[in-house]
């Protein structure tokens, strides 16, 4: 980073995922190397890392809880988390100035009252009169609240009281890193002292299933590692995840007395057309605006989906011959937003740790000791590119 | 002064100023004809046409019908009407076509699935006794649908005008509801006070209305049913005003450094001296019943623009015509300025535009410009029956011609959300 910039700490996370709740349980679960929750019927032929029980309680109450489609609940909760493990939660003056910057897709669909209107406008010869008529009738009123892409952070506003200011990036992945770099630009430049930022995404529902599928980016059939979903086995296996952190400049973590997991040294992103070459090209410019980098370990967030897949393999292979590289998603699934941030926590625990988890397939190859840099890299599956640079704090 | 002071404002940050605006509007396509007829109390809201509306309890909105589209959509009439709007700031601000030097900020409607696109995939496979959404995914994995794919990505809007502009790095899409063309100047202006930019391009754009949305607006009684006259259906401020109408548009600023402007030598259209915000946790849809988080939005605009409340020549309302919002407005403005409120102008564009919800924020920072250099105020129009409890000089009905050196543009949305811009024509 620049000389004159504030080192940014992440100083708290929330998680919540098919692995389970917390930092601890997603250690514990990626160093098992085995994937949990995983249901290949539910949305057969396709494969999803779903939620296991979540005690919603715990961050949200039941008349907030019915507010809010299942991507709100996962976000809230895991903001809530996340503002817990920052020791920040519950103080009204510390929320009440934080900034968030939330990375959104769209909400649920009534699942239900659409089919019902499918099926029906097959037979009606006056389709905008059945519309006008039963979604008029059939939508519940709030379900609009539920669907906006801004009303993730408007329930965290109203559950967690985090109202510095708010902004939600949409965008898929890219979101994701913008969200992060963005948070991650604030503080290093000194215009923000603290930031939540994060995302969530809820792999459990068909319309959302569809909106990848009708490019056919889901993989189908039983659930595999992402390096080794090769020709007929490549794409997606979408997961539930919620990933939120805290970031926060070191000397406003040092006056309240928090911890770091690490530090956020840096973030890059980039975007444009993929034609041969490009993409590679554009990494190469990333990867120099992150300085010298010689990571440890690299978490990869790719996704499974055939050639970005595959070209990400290939430039890590071509860039860092000597870095182990983890491919996160074969534990989680993929989670679009969330991707990034889900990349970023992850880096951040095992920083902490001083230590990596073991290979997730047999592609990956064994962890070296100490982690002193961690690059978390996000190819969207569609478009745009980030990487990010976690390093433990030198106490 | 010393040669590079001249470019840092109060607080040591590099001067962010507007060289290039464009807009769309129910009113019109560019700057002139929409200054035209906002000046001159001109509505553009109408019946719409676009879709039946039998049953429902609005059927007037400003939706814009003159663009050429092969196939109309909300994406695809949302990227029409940024690239329209983004292309006039452009032309302005006289930076080469194609090589935009710094980032897209965009603040669209969050992309749907529209029914069009579901009973056109409902109809593909007929013997199969699958409904609803399995049905459509029996589709998608029987035929790829790219095209239709792509139309539905979150950021393709952001893509196709960073690729046709040129603008660099990661494009941002963001939604803040109704404040997201405020927010989409904000951080615009954000990333040139961090000097990582030199210029960013600011859009925001909506052209969403559908039987749909307007059936979602309309079950939350936020839209007028007043629709037997539509050009009067938009009343802010007036005490028989009963909800908002639906409208689309777009508004598009190139944002420089002033070190930037004058090295190129570009004309300087207006200072964007401030912004402010705040987010409120009160309720999903209503604002804190104090004011409170209004108040701090518009109180951090002032003071990061450097701006008192008596250099505030005219205010740019958020003014959407429901009953809560423009009292909500007027009494939390009344706690900053205080009794000076009541003679401060203060009027509502949506009164003749309708409310543009995404690119609003957007639309009214291009009107502000133009106000500033114009030194004509738009009026409210339709303000025939004043709300005794908002007594406000909205400038009823007719422009009027006034020196304007600040304004303050106010934007407010579901969900908390709450940005405020301060505009100048006063570079110091």
């Amino acid at each position: 980073m620049g000389e004159n910039s504030t080192p940014v700490w992440i100083t708290g996370i929330g998680l919540l995922s098919s692995l389970g709740e917390g930092p601890e349980a997603h250690w514990q679960a990626m160093k098992s190397a085995k994937p949990q929750n995983i249901d290949s019927e539910r949305f057969a032929p396709y494969t999803v890392h779903a939620l296991g029980d979540v005690e919603w309680a715990n961050q949200i109450s039941r008349r907030d809880m019915r507010q809010m489609e299942p991507w709100q609940q996962i976000g809230t909760y895991t903001a809530g988390l996340a503002l817990d493990d920052a020791k920040a939660k519950d103080d009204a003056d510390l929320c009440g100035r934080m900034d968030m910057i939330i990375a959104a897709g769209g909400g649920e669909r009534d699942a239900e009252v659409d089919a019902d209107i499918m099926r029906d406008a097959r037979t009606s010869n006056d389709r905008d009169a059945l519309l006008a008529e039963r979604l008029s009738n059939d939508l519940r009123p709030t379900l609009f609240l539920a669907q906006l892409s801004n009303l993730l952070a408007g329930n965290i506003s109203i559950v967690h009281k985090v109202t510095g200011s708010s902004r939600t990036f949409m965008g898929e992945e890219g979101a994701g890193i913008s969200a992060v770099k963005t948070a991650h630009a604030r503080i290093a430049s000194g215009q923000s002292d603290i930031v939540l930022v994060g995302g969530a995404f809820n792999s459990e529902r068909e319309d959302m299933l569809l909106l990848y599928e009708l490019g056919q980016y889901l993989a189908k059939g039983e659930q595999k590692p992402v390096w080794s979903r090769t020709e007929d086995a490549t794409g997606v296996n979408p997961g539930s995840v919620g990933a939120f952190l805290v970031l926060e400049s070191a000397e406003h973590a040092r006056k309240r007395g928090v911890t770091p997991y690490a530090e956020l040294d840096g973030v890059a992103a980039d975007h444009g057309k993929r034609e041969k070459g490009m993409v590679e090209a554009r990494l190469d410019g990333a990867i120099a605006q992150l300085g010298n980098v010689s990571p440890t370990t690299i978490l990869s967030g790719a996704t499974g989906a055939g050639d970005i897949t595959q070209c990400e393999k290939y430039w890590l292979a071509n860039h860092f011959v000597e870095s182990p590289v983890r491919a996160y998603g074969t534990m989680t699934g993929h989670a679009l937003e969330a991707q990034f941030p889900l990349g970023i926590a992850l880096a951040a625990i095992a920083a902490q740790k001083g230590e990596m988890f073991g290979p997730l397939e047999e592609s990956e190859s064994a962890t070296p000791g100490d982690q002193t840099s961690i690059l978390v890299t996000m190819l969207g599956h569609y478009r745009s590119e980030g990487l990010g640079l976690v390093k433990p704090v030198k106490v | 002064m010393t040669n590079s002071d001249q470019f840092i404002d109060h607080k040591g940050r590099p001067i962010v100023v507007v060289t290039g605006a464009g807009v769309v509007s129910s009113l019109g396509k560019g700057k002139e004809e929409n200054w035209a007829n906002l000046t001159s109390g001109k509505s553009g809201i109408h019946r719409i046409n676009r879709f039946a509306t039998e049953g429902l309890k609005t059927s007037v909105a400003g939706t814009v019908d003159f663009m050429d589209l092969k196939k109309l959509s909300a994406p695809a009439l949302s990227l029409a009407l940024a690239e329209t709007a983004a292309e006039e700031a452009i032309m302005e601000s006289g930076i080469e076509h194609g090589d935009f030097p710094g980032p897209l900020f965009l603040a669209a409607p969050p992309v749907e699935m529209e029914w069009q696109h579901r009973f056109e995939l409902d109809a593909e496979l007929s013997d199969t006794d699958v409904e609803g959404y399995a049905r459509l995914l029996e589709a998608s994995r029987a035929t790829k649908h790219l095209e239709m794919y792509d139309l539905l990505q979150f950021n393709r809007t952001a893509d196709i005008l960073s690729e046709q502009f040129g603008t660099k790095g990661l494009p941002i899409s963001l939604s803040t509801a109704c404040a997201s063309g405020a927010t989409a100047v904000q951080l615009g202006v954000e990333a040139i006070r961090r000097g990582e930019t030199g210029a960013a391009l600011c859009v925001g754009t909506d052209g969403s209305v559908t039987t749909e949305s307007l059936i979602r607006f309309s079950l939350l009684s936020a839209l007028t049913t007043q629709n037997e006259n539509p050009e009067k259906a938009a009343k802010p401020f007036s005490k028989d005003r009963d909800g908002f109408v639906m409208a689309e548009g777009a508004g598009a600023l190139v944002l420089e450094s002033l070190e930037s402007a004058k090295s190129r030598g570009a004309e300087i259209l207006a200072v964007l001296r401030g912004c402010g915000e705040k987010a409120d946790h009160f309720h999903r849809t209503r604002s804190s019943p104090d004011g409170s988080p209004v108040i701090a939005a518009v109180t951090r605009a002032l003071e990061d623009a450097g701006v008192n409340t008596d250099d505030v020549d005219y205010i740019n309302a958020h003014g959407t015509s429901t009953p809560e919002n423009d009292r909500m407005e007027y009494n939390s403005l009344k706690e900053v300025f205080g009794d000076r409120i009541h003679q401060t102008p203060i009027s509502s564009n949506k009164s003749m535009i309708g409310h543009t919800l995404t690119a609003a924020g957007a639309i009214e920072a291009v009107f502000s410009v133009l106000t500033l250099k114009h030194g004509v105020i738009p009026p409210t129009i339709n303000y025939d029956t004043p709300d005794p409890d908002i007594p406000l000089d909205v400038v009823p009905n007719e422009a009027r011609q006034s020196k304007v050196t600040n304004v303050l543009s106010n934007s407010f949305g579901f969900g908390g959300q709450n940005a405020c811009l301060v505009l100048s024509n006063n570079i110091v």
